[in-house]
């Protein structure tokens, strides 16, 4: 019965697909009606097939070949997102790298979403969803609830991702930052997100343990409160229904603070409290610690969350944002700095009684780096939020920098340190291939954020601070032409950051590959003393 | 295991935890770290006063507007105020003054060219470059080879009206003819050798000849008999070795088949008569001022 219900839901969306391939009125449109084409048709058959043979037994035991597919997905999207990023860096110093014969497609405008949604939504969603799914099952000790339904979150959701990709190569974009796919595919990302959503509490509540573990509610506020940013900030109306564009709900001013209460958000609950969820299983499990303190994790949740979502106007201080709101937005900000570093003294702490493996275990050493970035972005935050700080830093590079210090650092190296902790536990191995080359990447990885960071900031500082440059009768010193002259060094110098990051991604994705495959490489013990 | 059984003591620490084990990972019954909490409290504390000093609460059809009486724009507006007042004596003088002689006071130069400097940079950078050396289609401003005239009276008209625009009646106007349907391709390519001879690059002697003559009937009545330019029509001076479009045989051929139509805009609606004054002086000493 359920299969002739896929059956037929399939049917009717390979039928509207292929309508829509043949009347689609732009480029990505059709593409996209094409892929959906494909896809909806490949199930059907597949559906189709299955139905000759007969049910298999109810599968029992933890549901891990999805969390395995998830870490593959992962490590693949981060190669590629670092590479889009190294390349638009290079875009940035070097214009002509906007070839001619390549354009549009490859212009730095378009490359440049590409760029952030392959890293932010591509690897760190990958990341979240396949965390998730393998730290909700060990903490509840249940199964995933809702059978294939994981599954379908993982396809969706990567399908999503590859949606919004060609979108934007195509030229299919709404124009909001972190939220350029167009109506279809948010609309698409809405239902895998609800699945995912079911998934997650339908095993919280059939879960074996008493209580829930501190991650699954970092989690669980990421799951609910992402969905809520993505509808909303993605009210629109589309244009035609054989079209990608559409057009916002909000106008003006309110559509910008839609959208930084959006974006910021996603900062805070997908960046953020996702991310932390992640922290707060697998440092105490790589650690063989406790938890410092359980007072700790309560008190910086309820506050975390509930501060964060006020903190979106200081995306927009000078601006036609009434005063009053974004005075809000910085005051939230401000007392957000303790709730954010609650995260990280629990986390730092954790390692109380372990702190001799920092000189042995390069995945401890990535966990104490993630923390120590998460820690100083969750400072640098709240100051750029001052208004004052703000009409220096704003518009300039230090605000690339200081994302990247939270991405490269926080983000992509409880990441990694996540990957490294699950490849060999996935795939029944001793431990990860190559060890040194573990050490390789957290060297690689930490001298590229270096490099990219302090860039980035002297050159955003030196850029606000020559925009505001005025002679004594109050004239403007320098024009924009001349600021971004004077930037060309600190360019070079991040793309060349992205670089080193981009080579430990890639060693690392050789190092699972090597994992997966089997065979452990015999070396001598890691991490030789100092003595 | 009872959820709330604190006889579980950690043997690192010494610390009791909560009892309870997700997949092995328990949690110590650590207090909150006090300067944690501390500093929590002072951000709170700072954060309602700094929202009753500063504009902050939303009421039914406005905000509380703070006990400081701070605006962001208040703010600009002062800051603008200030310099205003300080340089109004002297913006009052420049809007007055004898544009013919204006270099003749030193003082009010001085200040005209660091002001003039700033009206460039915000509003000329863009197409005439940062140093002002032009690009292919807008004219370099450092040298002294002038389509419409380099003096400042001159200098200012072009930047009041602008040239070859729709908004300004008084615009600088002149067209020159597409000769693509004029003009047969042997003779195009004649009259390309021509300016390509008197320009002094080098050319086909025959096809010059030919150019020559075609070039007197065609062309000279805007660029001169000698194709010396006529500042009046803003003609181009094609003997000069200096191209706003490139004296390549190619540019040239395409620049006669279907002519330029270089535009500028008026910036008297933007610009005020001293800040039009100001950025006459700031070209006019680049170099080429008449």
């Amino acid at each position: 019965m359920g299969n002739y219900f896929k059956l037929a839901a399939l049917g009717i969306i390979a039928l509207f697909a292929a309508m829509a391939a043949n009347w689609g009125r732009d480029a990505a449109y059709i593409v996209h009606a094409i892929i959906i084409l494909g896809v909806s048709g490949f199930m059907f058959i597949r559906v189709l097939r299955q139905m000759e043979q007969p049910a298999m037994a109810t599968p029992t035991g933890y549901m891990d070949d999805v969390v395995r597919a998830g870490v593959v997905a992962t490590t693949l999207w981060g190669v590629i997102g670092f590479l889009v990023g190294v390349i638009i860096a290079f875009q940035l110093a070097f214009p002509q790298l906007n070839f001619e014969m390549l354009q549009p497609y490859g212009n730095f405008g378009r490359l440049r979403p590409l760029h952030t949604s392959a890293v932010i939504f591509a690897f760190g969603g990958n990341a979240l969803i396949m965390s998730s799914f393998y730290i909700v099952q060990r903490t509840c000790g249940a199964r995933l609830w809702g059978g294939n339904l994981a599954w379908f979150v993982f396809w969706g959701y990567n399908l999503f991702i590859v949606l919004a990709a060609t979108g934007y190569l195509l030229g299919a974009t709404q124009s909001k930052e972190y939220a350029e796919p167009e109506w279809y595919t948010d609309m698409w990302l809405t239902v895998v997100w609800i699945a995912f959503l079911a998934v997650f509490l339908g095993t919280l509540f059939k879960r074996q343990e008493r209580h829930i573990y501190v991650a699954n509610w970092f989690l669980l506020a990421f799951i609910v409160t992402v969905a809520m940013l993505h509808v909303v900030n993605n009210l629109s109306i589309p244009v035609s229904i054989w079209g990608s564009k559409s057009v916002q709900i909000f106008s003006g001013v309110q559509d910008a603070m839609v959208q930084w209460w959006y974006g910021h958000n996603a900062v805070g609950f997908f960046l953020t409290a996702g991310f932390l969820g992640m922290m707060y299983y697998f440092v105490p499990k790589q650690a063989g610690r406790p938890v410092f303190s359980y007072k700790l994790s309560i008190i910086h949740f309820w506050a975390l969350i509930f501060l964060y979502i006020w903190a979106g106007p200081h995306h927009l201080h000078y601006t036609a944002l009434p005063d009053w709101a974004s005075t809000l937005g910085m005051v939230f900000s401000i007392i957000l700095w303790m709730p954010s570093w609650g995260g990280m003294i629990n986390g730092l702490m954790t390692l109380q009684g372990a702190w001799d493996k920092l000189r042995t275990d390069p995945i401890i050493r990535m966990m104490v780096i993630s923390l120590a970035f998460y820690g100083m972005s969750t400072f640098e935050g709240p100051m750029m939020s001052i208004r004052a700080v703000n009409s220096l830093s704003h518009y300039t590079d230090w605000t690339i920098g200081h994302v990247h210090s939270g991405a490269l650092g926080w983000n992509g190296m409880i990441t990694f340190a996540a990957l490294y902790f699950l490849t060999p536990k996935l795939w029944g191995r001793a431990q990860m291939y190559s060890m040194s080359a573990i050490n390789w990447h957290f060297w690689l990885a930490t001298i590229g954020i270096i490099l990219y960071a302090a860039s980035m900031w002297v050159t955003g500082i030196m850029e606000g601070l020559m925009w505001r440059e005025v002679d004594a009768n109050g004239f403007l010193v320098n024009s924009f032409a001349d600021t971004v002259s004077a930037k060309l060094p600190m360019y070079i110098v991040r793309g060349l950051g992205g670089v080193l990051y981009l080579a430990g991604g890639i060693i690392m994705a050789w190092n699972i590959y090597m994992t997966i495959r089997g065979g452990v490489k015999v070396t001598a013990a890691l991490g030789v003393p100092a003595e | 295991m009872s959820s709330h059984d604190h006889t579980d003591i950690d043997d690192v620490t010494g610390t009791d935890t909560t009892g309870h084990s997700w997949d092995g990972i328990k949690e110590l019954n650590n207090p909150l770290p006090r300067w944690w909490l501390w500093t929590f409290y002072i951000t709170i504390v700072w954060g309602v006063g700094y929202t009753i000093a500063f504009p902050a609460w939303p009421l039914i059809s406005s905000a509380t507007s703070g006990m400081l009486g701070y605006s962001t724009r208040g703010e600009v507006a002062q800051d603008i105020a200030r310099f205003e007042q300080a340089n109004s004596a002297i913006m009052a003088q420049l809007a007055s003054a004898d544009l013919g002689t204006l270099d003749q006071t030193p003082e009010l130069m001085r200040f005209a060219t660091s002001a003039g400097a700033a009206v460039f940079r915000n509003n000329c950078s863009q197409c005439h470059g940062s140093g002002a050396a032009g690009a292919v289609g807008y004219p370099n401003l450092l040298d002294d080879d002038w389509l419409w005239g380099g003096d400042f009276e001159n200098i200012a008209y072009t930047v009041r009206h602008g040239i070859r625009n729709e908004e300004d009646w008084d615009a600088r106007y002149s067209m020159m003819t597409a000769f693509d349907e004029i003009l047969s391709n042997g003779e195009i390519d004649a009259v390309v050798n021509h300016v390509l001879a008197i320009s002094g690059q080098t050319y086909d002697a025959t096809l010059a000849a030919a150019g020559s003559a075609l070039f007197l009937d065609n062309c000279a009545a805007c660029h001169g008999d000698a194709g010396t330019g006529d500042r009046n029509q803003g003609a181009p001076n094609l003997t000069d070795a200096i191209w706003l479009y490139g004296g390549d045989p190619e540019t040239l051929e395409q620049t006669i088949r279907y002519a330029r139509f270089g535009v500028m805009p008026p910036w008297s609606p933007r610009l005020s008569e001293a800040e039009i004054r100001a950025v006459t002086a700031y070209v006019h000493q680049l170099g080429g001022g008449e």
